[in-house]
């Protein structure tokens, strides 16, 4: 009896066998075919950039190039060139203090905006929603408002100070030394929005027991935040963190609205250079290299970021 | 008495808190408040302009039309494209990572994440010298299809996570009943996914309505000109008009703030949903 039932299954499956396997082929097939599109899109929009930067870093671009179509290959020329030129220093410092102090401004002031919205008070929920508006606007239109705003003879922030009696003169974007400041001012107003929505939302998944024990024990409310809300928050905080350092670090049309890299290239980071060297210039070579500068900061924080992300997954 | 006092000193501290809530969000929302009105005020030109507008001048926006309107036509079409294109490969992706055991899977979501960290000015570097080549600069197919890589990722990290928690058995017994794979995908899990497909399309519109950089580096004639390169080029030919210039951002901005009040809840959404699954 059983080595007939064995025979039988195997005599199935052999005669069978071409056909499942097709099927088996078509439904894999088929299954593909959902993703492939969207593989094939990433590949071409963000995995040959990649590659193509890369190899661009060691041509020679000029604008002729785009007649001829020539570019050459030029070993580390513009390697050499562009590390050696003070500007590039400079703008590595300055896309560290302006990613930095971006990061530090806006985490702060989100973190205490959704603390404070975690109280009960009628309007909640409209004032929260509300406030979001100055993420949303387009970078660049934010950009344009408050160049107007920190004008230096007839901006709105200069005259409110003459009335309070403070200096109404700064030259808050006109000065080398002041914008780099006023630059991080204004992202860090843009950026507090996103900061408070995500912790926000993270303080609502924090244990009401764990207050409610706190409060028994006679903790004071710093000590509650200190003890409680921060190390349930970490998870959340990494995230905001690493979120908001990728798109700061690469931040392009505020600056350029702002102050267009200057003034004496004193708010030129990585991502305006890349865009002079690339678009204004037109030494796509050039450009490459401190495109690839950046993208190699940026992936020393992805891999915070994946970290971070598979722990929250868990 | 003592209880009904205490109940009124909460209720006054809670409408306290608004107050305070109000201030914060004068502060937060006053450069938008500037931006309206010295839309308002364009005969300043140069000059201070007035706390409050006095009366309502709209010259400043009917100049800005003329001067934009074409440029806000771009934009919407545009937008609206990169949101049809994001969509159209997003969602069957979505589906694909979280239903189906496919070999990679894993590696192509760990590649979505590695795509949000690429900055788009590296992007637009390469993208640049191969859409000379192909003939798409300066095109609106091809700004379309740049501006749709800004909600690809997000939308399918969005979607997978949403699409992960319709239960089996309901795409099971659509298969049981004869549909195919793509009928099934079609008729069930699109319809069950509506709230995602939302969030996900606001946000392709938002990002793509926001964008600049790829409008600036992947055009180099007018013939597609978005309101954003529009406004920035504005400010450069015309610096003693700003009552004008700041017409044309409110109106940019307009869409922002109609999507926040009808759609609030998707964008909370997608804020969170998008960064922290």
């Amino acid at each position: 009896m059983t080595t007939s039932t064995v025979t039988a299954r195997t005599a199935v499956s052999t005669t069978g066998v071409p056909a499942p396997a097709r099927l088996r082929r078509r439904r894999r097939l088929a299954r593909w075919g959902f993703v492939a599109p969207a593989v094939l899109f990433m590949l071409l929009f963000f995995g040959y950039p990649l590659v193509r930067n890369v190899v661009m870093s060691f041509q020679h671009y000029t604008p002729k190039t785009f007649f001829t179509g020539e570019a050459p290959l030029n070993g580390f020329d513009n390697w050499s060139a562009v590390l050696q030129d003070a500007l590039f220093g400079k703008a590595l410092w300055h896309t560290l203090v302006f990613t930095a102090g971006s990061l530090l401004g806006q985490f702060c002031a989100g973190l205490a905006l959704a603390v404070f919205f975690t109280r009960r008070f009628p309007l909640n929920g409209v004032l929260r929603s509300l406030i979001l508006l100055p993420w949303l606007v387009p970078m660049v239109v934010s950009g344009i408002v408050w160049r107007r705003i920190l004008d230096q003879d007839t901006g709105v922030l200069n005259s409110f100070m003459d009335a309070l009696g403070l200096d109404g003169h700064t030259p808050w974007l006109t000065s080398p030394h002041m914008a780099l400041l006023s630059v991080i001012l204004v992202n860090i107003w843009i950026g507090i929005p996103f900061n408070m929505v995500i912790l926000y939302g993270g303080l609502q998944e924090v244990p009401r027991e764990m207050y409610e024990a706190a409060a028994l024990d006679g903790a004071s409310a710093w000590r509650t935040f200190r003890s409680i809300t921060l190390p349930t928050l970490r998870p959340v905080i990494t995230v905001v963190l690493v979120l908001g350092f990728m798109s700061t670090v690469k931040i392009l049309d505020l600056i350029l609205a702002l102050t267009d890299g200057g003034p004496a290239d004193a708010t030129q980071t990585l991502g305006t250079l890349t865009y002079q060297n690339s678009f204004v210039r037109l030494d796509f070579g050039a450009g490459a290299v401190v495109g690839n500068v950046l993208i190699l900061i940026s992936a020393v924080f992805a891999v915070f970021y994946l970290r971070a992300n598979r722990t929250e997954g868990k | 008495m003592a209880a009904e006092n205490a109940k009124q000193r909460a209720r006054g501290r809670r409408w306290g808190s608004t107050v305070a809530g109000v201030l914060v969000l004068a502060v937060m929302l006053f450069p938008l408040y500037w931006m309206l009105n010295t839309a308002l005020q364009p005969e300043s030109g140069l000059l201070e302009v007035d706390p409050v507008p006095h009366g309502l001048d709209l010259s400043g926006f009917s100049k800005a039309l003329d001067d934009q309107g074409g440029h806000l036509l771009t934009s919407l079409l545009v937008s609206l494209g990169a949101v049809v294109i994001c969509l159209a490969i997003a969602a069957p992706a979505a589906y694909g990572l979280a239903r189906f055991r496919l070999r990679g899977a894993r590696t192509i979501v760990f590649g979505t994440l590695i795509t949000q960290m690429v900055p788009g000015i590296v992007i637009a570097n390469a993208l640049y010298t191969s859409y000379v080549d192909l003939g798409l600069v300066n095109s609106y197919f091809g700004l379309m299809l740049a501006d749709a890589s800004l909600g690809i990722p997000f939308s399918i990290v969005l979607m997978r996570s949403f699409m992960q928690s319709i239960p089996g058995e309901v795409i099971e017994a659509a298969e049981m009943d004869g549909a195919g794979r793509l009928r099934t995908f079609l008729r069930v899990v699109l319809p069950m996914s509506r709230n995602s497909l939302i969030t996900s399309g606001l946000f392709a519109f938002l990002f793509s309505w926001s964008d600049f950089m790829f409008a600036l580096t992947l055009n180099t004639t007018d013939d597609v000109k978005p309101v954003t390169l529009g406004i920035y080029q504005y400010i450069g030919a015309h610096v003693g008009d700003w009552g004008s210039v700041m017409a044309a951002a409110v109106l940019s901005a307009i869409p922002a703030a109609i999507l926040l009040v009808l759609a609030q809840k998707y964008i909370a959404a997608g804020i969170t949903g998008g960064s922290v699954k």
